[in-house]
């Protein structure tokens, strides 16, 4: 029976690692249970597997302990796991430790079965190694072979780490997956090599009767400290616990991919819209990740490179980022699983999303795409203001979407950390980056601040959480976003085309708009009010209310709490809108923006014709003037 | 042979790369002098027009027969390109889509967000698609 290759490759880390084994156990023990368990049965024959212990010579009453010890007994056969586990056991009662599973994670001689092929016990004589090498994997083997799991298709990542396990997901609702993880290795054990699929299912039966305290993040802190090679790119290590059946490290499990949620949720409440550019970066900067390789990260999950993240793409992110973090090379390509049209389909939690929102988000991509072009040629600080509206058009409906973010046990600190800053920096940053629009005059951007300083509305009444927060952080993130948000509602409705001739109003005619904002309240108010209506069930926006944002940030914010305060009330009551109520509402803002164009319009008209008129003027002076000069100079010269 | 470089409004470059590696040198100093004559061919053209894309005939020495392209953005990021002239085959709508490409692959990186405009850049997308497209045309 060969070797397996000789020396491993380094370790890297096997989360949840319970029960090491070496290359020759393992080789050992797969050829001992398929003796025992021709494939492609799932468990080993219980009088095989019988003859095999007495072959062991160990006393009866230690064979039942260690069948005890193993499992078999509870789940009422031998699977490979469990057979793994007897045999570890067999080895150490035959070096006389106790039957316990403490034992087994000792080194051990591999056991020794009388009337068996003895010649392949001479070759294994050496115990393993048991921290310097976590877990050895054959390599070359896993090249070759099409291992598939039962759930895993064709996802092979032979290349790519298994993931490690991050902080925060609990290991507590893994352990229901190991006993599919063990039919499916019984299953597809058949003709496949079979060192690698035995350790896992030690692995995780181990960790399944031990629980998962045991070794499983001590596990992981070592396994910060190795840096897996890919070059090896062979070393396939089981995952941990987190992970679903199958051990690939760049398939998000369900409670990374929730934990992702409410992080993304924490930077913007609407799941359908964006994270700008440089929240994100602000975000991910704080995993203390190098630069470059953040940029890089961002290259690969950034797939339709418009500057910012959607909500597949943010998780691909920031899976990437937590790998990296455990110590894995980061791919070339961005692996398949990770693609954010996968990680769409697998099912990320929609909120109470409709039809209109998903129609909504489509387009919006798309015109994104065509205004990088323009858009990356000026500076990237301008492509944040786009995005921080599109984020803002999203932010609207905290009300609407489950802001409150499901409670994760185990935060970890630097997110928490990450989740506070990015919440106290965001309202900042959404104040100053519309302000720097890279629209064709600057005198909106100066209205907007204008509008801006005045006091800030008060922050909304704490909407009601569907879900209960324990974490009072998330209370606080939502007192800072909603103050932020109440007085940054986002714009009205979609489908109006650009407003050109408000971008481009000169400096005296914003001077008039000015004043129109702040002055009629009841306009404004009316407006705001119908917008917000209106923006509350509004789905994420479309490039063209990008523009009108600017103008109804403008009339927002000179609002009177009472408004907000109305309004505010709304969306409690709004919580669930139908759909069809939001297309009513939908016609109703268009007329309202409509409505609002043409006052502007008639505004811009109005100014228009004063500034021809001193424009008049003025050439009247001047003619006059040189008349005058002309007049003069003939005296002046003699 | 070819080799690519992108510059930056300031001159000085984000990017060279050159196929194949030797003679490296004697590209750079090529492409730093056609700097001046992008410069001059930006200024002369006024304002509110782009070029999309400029042929450098005029650079063609004779020992050296080579051709240099030159491209430039609406932010003065320039492109340039300089290639054998013995790749006849080379023709002017290629290297159109050739800078129109690299141009793209530009704009992706300043998506970037962890990307300061200025910095040299260091994206493997955009190396992978120099690469190819540098192959290409060898």
């Amino acid at each position: 029976m060969e070797q397996g290759p000789a020396g491993g490759s380094g370790p890297a880390g096997a989360g949840g690692l319970l029960l090491p084994l070496s290359e020759s156990e393992q080789q050992r023990y797969s050829e001992l249970f398929s003796r025992c368990c021709p494939p492609p049965e799932a468990a080993a024959g219980g009088s095989s597997v019988g003859e095999l212990f007495r072959a062991s010579q160990l006393p009866p009453d230690t064979l039942h302990q260690i069948t005890e010890v193993c499992g078999a007994k509870r789940v009422g056969y031998f699977g490979p796991a469990q057979f793994y586990i007897a045999l570890k056991l067999i080895a150490a009662a035959q070096s006389g430790f106790p039957v316990r599973i403490e034992s087994i994670k000792n080194e051990l001689p591999l056991p020794r079965f009388m009337a068996l092929k003895n010649d392949t016990e001479v070759l294994y004589g050496t115990p393993a190694e048991f921290h310097g090498v976590k877990f050895q994997v054959p390599h070359a083997t896993l090249e070759k072979n099409s291992y598939k799991r039962t759930d895993e298709g064709d996802k092979q990542e032979p290349k790519s780490p298994p993931m490690s396990p991050i902080c925060s997901p609990p290991a507590s609702p893994s352990t229901y997956q190991r006993i599919p993880l063990s039919y499916g290795y019984g299953k597809a054990r058949s003709g496949l090599e079979q060192q690698h699929g035995a350790p896992y299912e030690v692995k995780h039966s181990t960790h399944q009767q031990d629980g998962p305290s045991s070794g499983n993040y001590g596990a992981k802190s070592a396994l910060t400290c190795s840096t897996p090679s890919r070059s090896l790119s062979v070393e396939r290590e089981q995952q941990d616990s987190s992970t679903q059946y199958s051990d690939d490290p760049w398939r998000i499990t369900e409670e990374q991919r929730d934990y992702y949620i409410n992080q993304f949720r924490s930077l913007q409440p609407d799941l359908n819209a964006f994270i700008s550019g440089s929240v994100a970066k602000n975000f991910f900067t704080k995993s203390k990740l190098p630069i470059p390789e953040l940029s890089h990260i961002w290259e690969l999950s950034d797939v339709d490179c418009d500057g910012a993240l959607t909500l597949p793409e943010f998780c691909a992110a920031f899976h990437l980022v937590v790998a990296r973090k455990n110590g894995y090379q980061l791919p070339e390509t961005l692996p398949e699983t990770l693609l954010p049209e996968y990680l769409q389909a697998a099912c990320l939690k929609p909120m109470r999303d409709c039809a209109l929102f998903d129609s909504f988000s489509e387009p919006l991509p798309s015109s994104q795409q065509t205004r990088d072009f323009s858009r990356a040629e000026k500076s990237s600080a301008e492509e944040v203001p786009d995005n921080s509206a599109l984020l803002q058009d999203g932010k609207k409906d905290d009300k609407q979407a489950l802001q409150a973010s499901t409670t994760l046990k185990t935060i970890p600190k630097e997110f928490q950390h990450l989740t506070v800053k990015a919440a106290a920096r965001e309202p900042n940053a959404l104040r100053a980056r519309p302000r720097s629009r890279s629209y064709s005059s600057t005198s909106i951007e100066d209205a907007m601040k204008k509008g801006e300083e005045p006091p800030t509305p008060p922050p909304r009444p704490q909407k009601s959480h569907s879900r209960a927060s324990s974490l009072d952080l998330n209370k606080i993130f939502q007192q800072n976003t909603q103050a932020v948000r109440s007085g940054w509602l986002p714009p009205p409705p979609p489908a109006l085309p650009p407003r050109p001739s408000v971008s481009q109003t000169e400096q005296p005619s914003e001077a008039e708009l000015h004043p129109q904002m702040h002055r009629p309240p009841s306009q404004a108010e009316e407006n705001s009010s119908a917008k917000k209506e209106v923006v509350l069930s509004q789905p994420p926006s479309k490039p063209a209310r990008r523009k009108l944002r600017t103008e109804a940030q403008g009339l927002e914010t000179p609002e009177l709490s009472p408004t907000i305060n109305v309004t505010s009330s709304l969306p409690a009551v709004k919580a669930h809108l139908p759909v069809q109520k939001q297309s009513s509402k939908h016609k109703r803002a268009i007329q309202t923006a409509i409505r609002k164009n043409k006052e502007a319009n008639a505004v811009l008209a109005r100014l228009n014709s004063e500034l021809q008129q001193q424009l008049k003027e003025v050439h009247k002076e001047r003619i006059a003037l040189e008349t005058q000069l002309e007049q003069l100079r003939p005296v002046t010269v003699l | 042979r070819a080799q690519c470089d992108l510059s930056c409004p300031q001159n000085y470059p984000l990017y060279i790369r050159s196929v194949p590696t030797e003679n490296e040198l004697k590209f750079h100093y090529t492409v730093h002098t056609s700097l001046d004559v992008v410069d001059e061919k930006i200024s002369a053209m006024g304002k509110a027009l782009v070029d999309q894309r400029e042929l450098y005939l005029g650079l063609l020495y004779p020992t050296e027969d080579y051709k240099v392209y030159g491209y430039v953005t609406n932010s003065k990021v320039k492109f340039v390109m300089v290639v054998d002239s013995s790749n006849t085959a080379l023709r002017d709508n290629e290297i159109r889509s050739m800078f129109r490409k690299l141009h793209n692959s530009y704009t992706d990186i300043m998506c970037n967000p962890f990307y300061n405009p200025g910095d040299r850049i260091h994206s493997r997308a955009f190396d992978t698609m120099v690469n190819s497209m540098m192959m290409q045309v060898c």
